[in-house]
Formats: C-alpha cells, structure tokens, sequence
C-alpha cells in the first residue's frame, strides 16, 4: 500500500476500504462517515499537507448497489504530492458532508456536483444549483438514465422524421 | 483604497460619521440595494450575470449567476469516441483552443500509456507558448480596455492578428483549431512557416516594451489595477486559483515546472511571480510571461528534433492522411477509429495541463469501452469564479469589472 494510503489506515482504522495507484495517481476509497475526517487530517497534518483543492467530481454507476461516487483530488503545493478521495453513496441516501470549512474553493465544485449528479452536502452554505436554472424541474443532467437529447419540454417536439403524437 | 476594507470583510460597510477619517459626513438612512450586472455587459466576456448586493457604490455580497453558456459538454463527452471530442475542447476556452486541445490530448495519452515523438513534443510545446502568448495579447487589450485604456487593445489585436494568420496555415483555422492528436500532432510544420515564426520572435519583444509604456505611463489605468482585487496566497491556494491568479499571490505554482511535459523541461525558462496579489501583479505576470514563451518558443525551435509528428500505436492513434488515401489498412484503421474508438484500459487519470489561465485538467474515467464513461474538466475559469464574491466586498461598483478582468475569464469554460 502507499504510504500516504498506509498513514491514514493507520490514523483511522477502517476509513480505507481499497487504495489503487494507477498511472501514477493515487486513489485511495473511504467510508463516507470518515470521509470529512480523512480530508481534515490530509489538509491539517503538516505530513501531509494538501493544502489545495483540484477538483470535485462525481461519477454514477447505476448498476451497483452505492450508485454515486464522489471524488475529491487534493494537491500539496509544498510536497508536490496529488491524491485522489473517493466515498460511494447509495441513492436513496445521496448525502456526504461538505469540505467547504476545510477548502474554500469546494463551494462552487460541490455545488456543481449537486447541479450535475443531485448529491447533497451536508453543511453547505449555499447548495443550490450553478449551471442549470434555479427551477429546472427535470432531474439532473449527468446522470446516466438523463437523456443525452435532454427530457421536459424537449419531448413535447416533433422531430424531422417522428410521428406526431 | 484596499486597507480601509481589511477588517470589514464579512461585515456590511457603514460610515461612521463620528470616525476621525469621515468628518462632516452627513448621517443619512443607508439600505442596501441590488443590482443586476450582466448579463449582456460586455465587460463579462460572454454571458455573465453578477447580482451586486450594494451600500451606496460599495459591494456587499456578489452573487455570480452563471450557466448561461452552459452546452453540456460532459454529457456530451460520454457519448462520443475519445477522437471526437477534440473539437469539442475548442469550444471550451475558445481563446485559447490549442492548449485545450493539448491539456485533453495528454489526459488521453495518459490513460491510454503512451509516449509521443520528441519531435511532436518540441511541436505541440511551441505552438501551446504561441498560444499562451495570443491569450494574454487577447487579456491585456481587452482588460484595458474594459477600464478605460482603449488604445493598448489595438495594438495587441494587430500582433494577435500575425500569430491568428500563423495557426490558419498550420491547421486552416484561426480559432477553433483541433490540431493536436491523441499521440502528436495533425500535420508538421512547412520550412515558411518556421522562418515566419523566426521572424516573429524577433519582432514581437519591442511590441511587449510598447504595450508596457502604453499602460504604465497611464495613471489610470494604473490607480485602477493597484490595489484591487487583492487576495493573500493563504487564501488563494484555499480557493483553489491557479495561472497568474495564483502566481501573482507569490505562489510559484506552475505545472509546467512542478510536473513538466511537452518539451518544458528542454528549455531554460522561469516562473514569474507576483508580492501583492492585486491585479497590477497579475498584469506584470501576464507580460513577463509573454516574454519567456517567446524565449522558449526561440530555444526550441534551435533544438527542434526530426523524426516522426505521430506516435505509433496503430490501435489508438491515426494513420498519416497520405497514407488513408492510398493504402487500404490504413483507411480501416481510419475508419474504426472513428467509427467505433479505440478502447481505453479500465481505470482513471487526472491529468493537469498549465494553459493560460490556469491548471485546466480532465478526470477521465474509462471503463474499457470505445468512450469515456465519465469526462470531468476542471475548469480554471468556473474555480475563479468562485473566489469572486471574496474578493469583491468592499470594492466599488466600477471595481467589478477589474475584478472579472483580473481571472482572465472565458465562460465557455465556465459554463461548459
């Protein structure tokens, strides 16, 4: 295991569910309840010292029990060092605690998960939607049951060579 | 100007009138009023709504509103081979398409493992500081003239207006360019178009020396960038800013030197950077920037290598259009590639690229198929914005559009 993986094994017994380094990335997959703790630890302890945020993203795997996937990649400007945290929720409980008290940039990220994918965040200040219109009614777009041609009023065009209904 | 507001960040500004610097002021009932800027101000740069929370002319709170360009280009990621959505990379920071191209370009070739030719290296590292260069021409003429110096905006379109012509007869497009392939480059430069670029690096650096005394002997334009937008490296880093915005706070955060690629690591160069973390800072990197693009752009092409432009991997990259046209496997190869894609092993990279306004990266996971199932950017635009409201309280109205200038913002890669 990496060191990095094997500090926070260490610290938090039974937050790492698996750390994979491919390609030269480091992920490293926790439990959501330790989530907030793991990303505290990363940032605060000056070993390791992930200071900036790079981004927030978020990845849907309908078929599987924890549907959503949320990832958070931290950079350590000082030690030069990238790390990727990943914690799986379930879909009817879409909720992880928000890392906007640990890095100020995670507000616009979070919010743009929310936007995209519909995952709550837990002491957000401001959690509604960036990029689609306050009241869009019709899901959220990044989800992989959302059409790619788009759903509401769309459907209600004729389109060159349907039927009308 | 920034020093009275330090300690008021978070609190709503009132004039006191019994203050010793406020004598005489008139005591008089004070609400605070909205404003809508954008989002058709063509300070914005596109479509951008700010709604301004005000005290007389002081900010209170910005909100910044956006997705008004919003195309879905993740979505839209997700339903075409890795081959198809470079053009969709130009449309992202459409003043910068070529080091969109190259950020998308290297996250691929990065999942897919492999290594590019050192000559397409030395090709695809030219053209990206020649498209740095044409990216700060464009942000200094058009933040100038945003505040009122409208005469540096000329001069930088004139030069611009060389580099444009230049990409035309590289690629045949001045901005939309897709010239980068997974694996090289589409097409090499010809011996004309080499001296062309000679002849640039000798002309440009006493147009830089122009643009400087055009805009410091303006004391406008100079009380109007001094001092403002100021954000202190803490911050910043917590923010998550990166490029000039980051530097210009004196972080020497710069990819291209924390994790080099392309050629950067063939050339002698360094990283400007700035004390003050104001836009003045941030404008002094932007043209001591240009200065070292030119000078990589003039080392490298002392050292430019022979050798092929296109890496050799015949299951993921393209063959030479010669060759599609005469030779039958090579038209199949063709033809698969962008019919059905090649098939990226399973797994996920980040991969980050310096581009002009900042680290633009893309989280690519792969789960084996001909398409990305999931294609994330990190935009450095979109992350800008969310320092905005911080770094606007306290500022006046006419501040605003320093402030949206200071990012260098685009919102095609703000909104996606």
């Amino acid at each position: 295991m990496h060191t990095i993986a094997a500090r926070i094994q260490e610290t938090y017994p039974g937050a790492v569910q698996a750390a994979v380094e491919w390609r030269g990335d480091l992920a490293i997959t926790v439990a959501r309840d330790y989530l907030h703790h793991v990303c505290r630890y990363l940032h605060d302890d000056p070993d390791m010292d992930f200071d900036y945020i790079v981004h927030v993203s978020s990845v849907d795997w309908p078929d599987e029990p924890e549907r959503f996937e949320v990832v958070y990649e931290a950079y350590s400007i000082r030690r030069r060092n990238r790390i990727r945290v990943k914690t799986r929720v379930p879909e009817d409980d879409c909720i992880v605690d928000s890392m906007t008290d640990i890095w100020k940039g995670a507000d616009f990220m979070e919010r743009e998960v929310f936007d995209m994918m519909g995952i709550r965040f837990r002491n957000h200040p401001n959690l509604t939607r960036i990029l689609m219109p306050d009241d869009y009614p019709e899901g959220y777009p990044l989800r992989k049951d959302f059409p790619l041609r788009g759903k509401g009023w769309r459907d209600t065009f004729t389109f060159i060579g349907e039927k009308s209904t | 100007m920034k020093p009275i507001f330090e300690d008021q960040r978070d609190t709503i500004y009132h004039v006191d009138p019994e203050h010793p610097e406020n004598p005489g002021l008139p005591t008089l009932r004070t609400e605070e009023m909205m404003l809508n800027m954008g989002p058709q101000h063509p300070s914005t740069h596109g479509v951008l709504k700010v709604v301004l929370a005000l005290e007389g002319e002081r900010i209170v709170k910005a909100t910044p509103v956006l997705g008004f360009l919003h195309r879905g280009v993740e979505k839209l990621a997700e339903d075409g081979t890795y081959h198809q959505f470079i053009p969709h990379t130009d449309r992202l920071d459409y003043i910068c398409a070529m080091y969109n191209n190259f950020a998308y370009c290297r996250a691929v070739e990065k999942l897919v493992g492999i290594t590019v030719p050192p000559r397409a290296e030395y090709l695809r590292t030219i053209v990206a500081e020649i498209q740095r260069i044409i990216g700060h021409q464009f942000w200094l003429g058009t933040q100038a003239l945003d505040i009122g110096a409208m005469t540096v905006f000329f001069y930088t379109f004139r030069d611009r207006e060389i580099l444009l012509d230049f990409f035309d007869e590289l690629c045949g497009a001045r901005l939309t360019t897709s010239w980068y392939r997974i694996g090289g480059v589409e097409r090499d430069f010809t011996p004309e178009l080499t001296d062309k670029l000679r002849r640039f690096v000798d002309y440009f650096p006493p147009k830089i020396d122009e643009y400087v005394t055009f805009l410091e002997t303006n004391r406008i334009w100079l009380s109007r960038t001094k001092g403002v937008a100021v954000i202190s490296a803490e911050d910043a880093i917590s923010f998550g800013l990166s490029g000039p915005s980051l530097r210009g706070s004196g972080v020497d955060y710069d990819l291209r030197k924390f994790e080099p690629y392309g050629a950067y690591d063939q050339c002698e160069w360094s990283v400007p950077v700035g004390k003050n973390g104001d836009t003045y800072d941030r404008y002094w990197i932007r043209v001591e920037e240009m200065r070292q693009s030119l000078s990589m752009v003039r080392q490298l092409l002392e050292k430019l290598p022979e050798g092929p432009i296109m890496a050799d991997v015949p299951s993921v990259t393209l063959p030479p259009k010669e060759r599609v046209f005469n030779d039958l496997a090579s038209m199949i190869q063709q033809f698969k590639l962008f019919s059905e894609g090649f098939m990226a092993p399973r797994g996920e990279i980040y991969c980050g690229t310096e581009a002009a306004k900042g680290e633009l990266g893309f989280y690519i996971v792969s789960t084996g198929e001909g398409k990305p199932y999931r294609l994330k950017i990190r935009a450095p635009s979109f992350i800008h914005m969310g320092a905005f409201d911080y770094m606007a309280r306290g500022y006046m109205i006419a501040d605003v559009v320093t402030i949206f200038g200071t990012y260098d913002i685009v919102m095609g890669e703000c909104d996606r």
